[in-house]
C-alpha cells in the first residue's frame, strides 16, 4: 500500500481521459488518471501507481528502478497481486476476465 | 526492461557504509528514525543495521498506517457488517488485523458479507454492482492512500451513488513525528523522511522539524543504497551542525509534491480536531474526516457506529515499541503470545510492521547486503 507500482500507459479511455489501461509486467487494468491532473498523460508514458490511481508521471528508467526495489524488497508477486485485483477481477470467474497479454516475470 | 540484477552497485553499497562509519562521530550516539514502514521493512530485509556503526541506532516510526490504528476503529467499522444489506470493503492489509471480536477475516468466515478491494475505486465498483446493498469501504493509510479515497468520493457524489460510504481512517504523518518529537522520552537526531507520502505531500511540510527543532530531514528512496546514502546526508548536516530538509529521492519525489492529489484532498477532508493512535494516544489534529459537503458518503455521519475505545492487551507493548522506546524482541509477548500467524497487535501483522519485520527477518535473514557488500 505504501509502495508504488510502476506502470506503462496503455490506452487512455476514449470515452473518458481520467481512465487509463496500464500494463504492469503484462498484466492490463484500468486505473485512474485523475490525481495527475496537472500532466498531460500519452500512451507510452510511465506512471508510479497506488491503490489503482496513477500518482506520479516517471520516466522508463524510473519505473525500471522501482520495479527492482519491489523485486529486491520482496514485494513483486503482492504489487502483481493488487495489480491482477484492479476491477474486482479476481472477485469474478476467470472466464469473464478481459483478455490478458503474455505475462512477463519479475520474481 | 530487465528486473532482475540483485542488489546494484554493491561497491557502492560497501562504500557508503563506510561514509558512515567514517562519518559517525565515536563518542556521540546517532538516534535516526525512519517514518515510513516501508522502509523499515527493508532497513530489516536488507540486514542494513550490520552495515552500521554500533553508535548508529535506527527507530522504527509510526509509518504503518495498519499498525497505528486503534482496535476501537476496527470495531466500529466492522460493527456495521451486522446488517445483512451492508458489504464491508477494506484494503488486503487490513483483513488479518484483530478486533475485539475478531478480524474481518473472521467476519467473513462467520458470513458477513466482507470483501477484499485493491483500490477505493473498486468498493465504488462494488456498490455499482450491487445496488441493493450499501458499501462501506474502510479506508486507512497516509498521504499515499488518502487522495484515491478523496477522488473516489468525488466520483460517487458525481454520479450520484448513494448506497457508498467511507469510514475514514485517514491519518497524516506531520502531526505523528510532532507527537513524537514532544514525548520527553524520545530523543531523536534526526528523520530518514517517507519516500511515496512524499511525492503527494513535498519536502516543505517537513521544513519545520529543521527549522524549529534542530533536526536534519532527508526523503529517502527504499533501496539498500538509497537509505545508507540518507543516512550519510543526514550525519553530515549533523557533523556540520546544520539541520535541512534535503531530497534523497529526487528522481520521485518533486518539492511540491503532488498539486492534483492535494486539491483532492483539500475538497473531500478535512481535519479532525484529534485522533486517537495506537500507542501515541489522542493527537490533535491528525487525521482527516469527510467534509459536511460529502456528509452523505461518510459512514460515520450517516449511520451510528458505537463509538468503542478498546485499550491494547496489557501485556502487549505495542505503544512503546511504535515510539521506538522499546525494540520488537523487548516485548513480552514478542515470538510467543504474539506471532505473524497468531498476532496479538498490529505490528505483527502488516509486513511494514516493525515486530512482524523483525520476527521475519532478525533470526533468519533471506537478503544480507551486508554479505553482498562484502564480496
Amino acid at each position: 500500500m505504501c509502495l508504488a507500482i510502476p506502470g506503462k500507459i496503455v490506452e487512455i479511455d476514449a470515452r473518458n481521459a481520467q481512465q487509463a489501461t496500464v500494463d504492469v509486467v503484462g498484466v492490463r487494468r484500468k486505473v485512474d488518471l485523475g490525481l495527475l491532473a496537472e500532466e498531460s498523460i500519452r500512451p507510452g508514458d510511465w506512471v508510479l501507481i497506488h491503490v489503482g490511481f496513477a500518482m506520479s508521471k516517471i520516466s522508463e528508467a524510473e519505473a525500471a528502478d522501482q520495479m527492482h526495489t519491489l523485486m529486491i524488497l520482496g514485494e513483486s508477486a503482492a504489487a502483481l497481486e493488487e495489480v491482477e485485483g484492479y476491477g474486482l477481477e479476481n472477485e469474478y470467474p476467470p472466464s469473464e476476465y478481459p483478455a490478458r497479454s503474455n505475462r512477463g516475470v519479475i520474481s | 526492461m530487465k528486473y532482475v540484477d540483485e542488489f546494484r552497485a554493491p561497491e557502492l553499497i560497501s562504500k557508503a557504509g563506510e561514509e558512515i562509519r567514517r562519518l559517525a562521530d565515536p563518542k556521540r550516539h546517532y538516534r535516526i528514525m525512519e517514518v515510513c514502514g516501508g522502509h523499515t521493512h527493508a532497513i530489516y530485509r536488507f540486514g542494513l543495521k550490520d552495515l552500521l556503526p554500533e553508535n548508529v541506532e535506527l527507530i522504527h516510526g509510526p509509518g504503518c498506517p495498519v499498525c497505528v490504528l486503534p482496535m476501537g476503529r476496527i470495531d466500529d467499522g466492522l460493527s456495521l457488517t451486522a446488517e445483512p444489506e451492508f458489504i464491508f470493503a477494506a484494503f488486503g492489509d487490513m483483513m488479518r488485523v484483530p478486533g475485539t471480536h475478531g478480524s474481518p477475516l473472521e467476519y467473513k468466515a462467520r458470513g458477513m458479507d466482507v470483501r477484499i478491494v485493491y483500490s477505493p475505486a473498486d468498493a465504488l465498483k462494488l456498490a455499482r454492482l450491487n445496488p441493493q446493498k450499501h458499501v462501506v469501504f474502510f479506508a486507512i493509510g497516509f498521504e499515499t492512500t488518502a487522495p484515491s479515497t478523496a477522488l473516489t468520493i468525488i466520483r460517487a457524489k458525481a454520479e450520484g451513488l448513494r448506497n457508498f460510504s467511507v469510514f475514514c481512517n485517514h491519518v497524516t504523518i506531520i502531526p505523528a513525528i510532532r507527537a513524537i518529537l514532544d514525548s520527553p522520552d524520545m530523543r531523536l537526531d534526526g528523520f530518514v523522511g517517507p519516500g511515496h507520502v512524499s511525492t503527494v505531500i513535498g519536502c516543505r511540510p517537513y521544513e519545520w522539524i529543521a527549522k524549529d527543532q534542530g533536526k536534519p530531514v532527508v526523503v529517502s528512496g527504499f533501496e539498500p543504497l538509497d537509505i545508507l546514502q540518507s543516512i550519510v546526508m543526514l550525519l553530515r548536516q549533523l557533523r556540520d551542525g546544520q539541520a535541512i530538509v534535503e531530497n534523497q529521492y529526487k528522481r520521485v519525489v518533486p518539492w511540491e509534491g503532488n498539486p492534483a492529489a492535494l486539491r483532492a484532498m483539500a475538497e473531500v477532508f478535512e481535519l479532525r480536531p484529534y485522533f486517537e493512535w495506537r500507542g501515541l494516544g489522542f493527537i490533535s489534529q491528525s487525521a482527516l474526516k469527510i467534509r459536511a459537503a460529502y456528509a452523505e458518503w461518510d459512514s460515520e455521519q450517516r449511520f451510528t457506529v458505537p463509538g468503542v475505545r478498546v485499550t491494547d492487551p496489557k501485556a502487549a507493548q505495542c505503544g512503546e515499541v511504535l515510539k521506538g522506546v522499546l525494540k520488537p524482541s523487548q516485548c513480552k509477548l514478542f515470538g510467543r503470545e504474539c506471532t505473524p500467524e497468531q498476532p496479538v497487535g498490529a505490528l505483527m501483522v502488516s509486513s511494514e510492521g516493525s515486530c512482524a519485520a523483525h520476527y521475519n527477518y532478525s533470526q533468519h535473514r533471506p537478503v544480507t547486503i551486508a554479505a553482498a557488500a562484502s564480496l
